[in-house]
């Protein structure tokens, strides 16, 4: 069993130095093509993560209130909007827990607050309510409430990144399957150049009485090394591209959006697992293809 | 060994064989003669399993290979060695290494490849030019390995497609002397030939296809072909010599 295995490694390996040129140009090519993929990953998991953040604070509406209103206006306030159908609770948000917040937020640009004369924001609510649809209606309702000033409420937010996730979503699956298609055709072609190589000596061994997986076999992991050697080029590269992004762009995502990039570790590692099985099919796939062929009878 | 009952072959619209039984026995030396295109490569295809037979069966070492599945070839062409006119050696390979392929195909160990190679060149007599590669030697020289590699695995019958075709009268009774000798050994051979003085000469069993029909199956000579009856002592005394 160990020397069949070593036996048709030996084969791969040789038939690969053989056509080493071919070998190269499809592992440039599938290499191309899964960066292509790796770009829209990343892009598509950042932004499905940066909308499920977001989803969390769906059933929160922050309710501004009046700078001149006294405490007893506030609790009044807070007694309306308790009255409204759909709201489970409502704390108070004071302007210098805001400010706290704001300060966290914006980390290390932070110090840009410090020379505040005055803290501009204003006392707060955060209403939680129990579903969507009693957030329109409280986000509606609460703005007739007497010393309330302004309401702000991540629905429209919401509605478009989702819209934005569909889209790339649809776009990576689209430019998935057009790009697996290409690998495919395009490995199928490299190894059919090698079995047309070889097409004397598989006859032979055809009538010696090799079995087809004797002679399948070195075609497979063939292609099967096609596939791994791009996806490792594919995701080292993105690996070192995307941790450069992040370094760059991290600290003003955080600040403009309130998330964080997904972790280049924790990404690239899925991306390799991603591409390394995507790299086993296509290679499988195109030399099967490629070889059917020849093992007819 | 090989028995064909009742085996009928078309190509489309083209005879490849009709109705053909044949009983080759374990250890028979069989010569298959005939005109071109009589069928005779069309009988060891089926033999092979490469064409399936439209009806009739055919028996290999005691297994019904008609309703083989695709997956048991392998085996059944394990029993079977194969010569052929052209020889069908591997160019970048030495003499020792298109023996061993056979071997190695099959799975056997480098110790066996060792010890066995060697032992068969002996055997076919072109043990001191193992390190060649197939175009430093003659073509009798290249049949021969053609053999070795035919007989290395132990196959039970050996199969041979016109093997002299390409050789000249002295070189070719070289190559049936060592047929010769690999049947005394126990292996059925089964020699698709043309050449009428190789048949006389080894005085064998003989089958005549013509037009995919058996016309003819005896011990001895050629023959011949056209309005030839069998029954007739005079006949035979008239064409046989
Ligand atoms: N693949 C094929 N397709 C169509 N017809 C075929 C095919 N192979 C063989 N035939 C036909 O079947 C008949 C028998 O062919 P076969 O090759 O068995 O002859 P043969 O006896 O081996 O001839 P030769 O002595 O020339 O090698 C011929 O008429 C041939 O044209
Ligand atoms: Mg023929």
């Amino acid at each position: 069993m160990f020397s069949r295995a070593g036996y048709a490694l030996k084969q791969t390996f040789s038939q690969i130095w053989r056509n080493k040129s071919m070998y190269l140009v499809s592992v440039l090519a599938i290499t191309a093509m899964m960066l292509i993929l790796g770009i829209f990953f990343i892009s598509f998991v950042n932004v499905d993560m940066f909308t499920t953040t977001l989803n969390k604070d769906y059933n929160v509406i922050q309710v501004y209130l009046d700078e001149n209103n006294d405490g007893a206006e506030d609790k009044a306030v807070e007694e309306a909007i308790l009255a409204l159908d759909g709201v489970d609770k409502a704390i108070y948000e004071s302007k210098a827990d805001a400010l706290v917040k704001l300060k966290q937020r914006w980390g290390d640009n932070a110090y840009l607050l410090d020379n505040l004369q005055d803290n501009p924001l204003p006392n707060s609510y955060l209403v939680y309510v129990e579903d969507k649809d009693a957030a329109d209606y409280v986000a509606e309702a609460v703005t007739e409430i007497p010393g309330v000033d302004d309401v702000t409420y991540y629905r429209d937010t919401i509605e478009k990144l989702s819209k934005i996730t569909r889209f790339v979503e649809t776009a990576s699956m689209i430019a998935m399957i057009f790009l697996i298609v290409v690998s495919v055709i395009i490995v199928a072609n490299t190894i059919k150049l090698t079995v047309h190589n070889r097409a004397q000596e598989i006859g032979i061994m055809k009538y010696l009485g090799a079995t087809d997986w004797f002679v399948r076999a070195p075609f497979i992991l063939g292609g099967i090394v096609i596939g791994l050697v791009s996806s490792l080029i594919s995701t080292g590269a993105i690996y070192v591209i995307y941790s450069k992004i992040i370094g760059l762009i991290q600290a003003d995502v955080i600040r403009m959006l309130s998330v964080e990039l997904v972790p280049a570790d924790y990404l690239v590692f899925n991306l390799l697992i991603m591409c390394a099985a995507l790299g086993v099919g296509i290679g499988t796939c195109g030399s099967i293809i490629s070889i059917r062929r020849f093992l007819a009878k | 060994m090989i028995i064909f009952d009742n085996v009928s072959k078309k190509y489309g619209g083209n005879i490849g064989l009709t109705r053909a039984s044949v009983h080759i026995k374990k250890g028979d030396f069989v010569f298959l003669v005939g005109p071109s295109g009589a069928g005779k490569t069309t009988f060891i295809r089926l033999i092979l399993k490469e064409i399936d037979a439209d009806s009739g069966s055919i028996t290999v070492a005691g297994k019904d290979i008609t309703r083989l599945s695709r997956r048991e070839i392998p085996e059944l062409r394990q029993k079977i060695g194969m010569v052929f006119q052209d020889f069908r050696l591997l160019d970048k390979k030495t003499v020792f290494e298109n023996v061993a392929f056979a071997m190695e195909v099959v799975h056997k160990s480098r110790k066996q490849i060792k010890q066995r190679v060697p032992h068969v060149l002996e055997l076919v007599g072109i043990a001191d030019k193992a390190d060649r590669y197939p175009h430093e030697l003659s073509a009798g020289e290249q049949q021969r390995v053609g053999i070795a590699r035919a007989i290395v695995n132990q196959p039970r019958v050996l199969i041979a497609d016109e093997p002299t075709g390409n050789l000249d009268p002295k070189t070719a009774m070289e190559i049936m002397n060592i047929l010769e000798k690999i049947n005394v050994r126990g292996t059925t051979i089964l020699m698709v030939t043309h050449a009428k003085d190789i048949v006389d000469r080894m005085n064998k069993r003989v089958v005549t296809i013509e037009g995919g029909r058996i016309v003819r199956d005896e011990q001895g000579s050629y023959g011949f072909m056209d309005d030839f009856d069998y029954d007739s002592d005079e006949e035979v005394d008239r064409y046989v010599f």
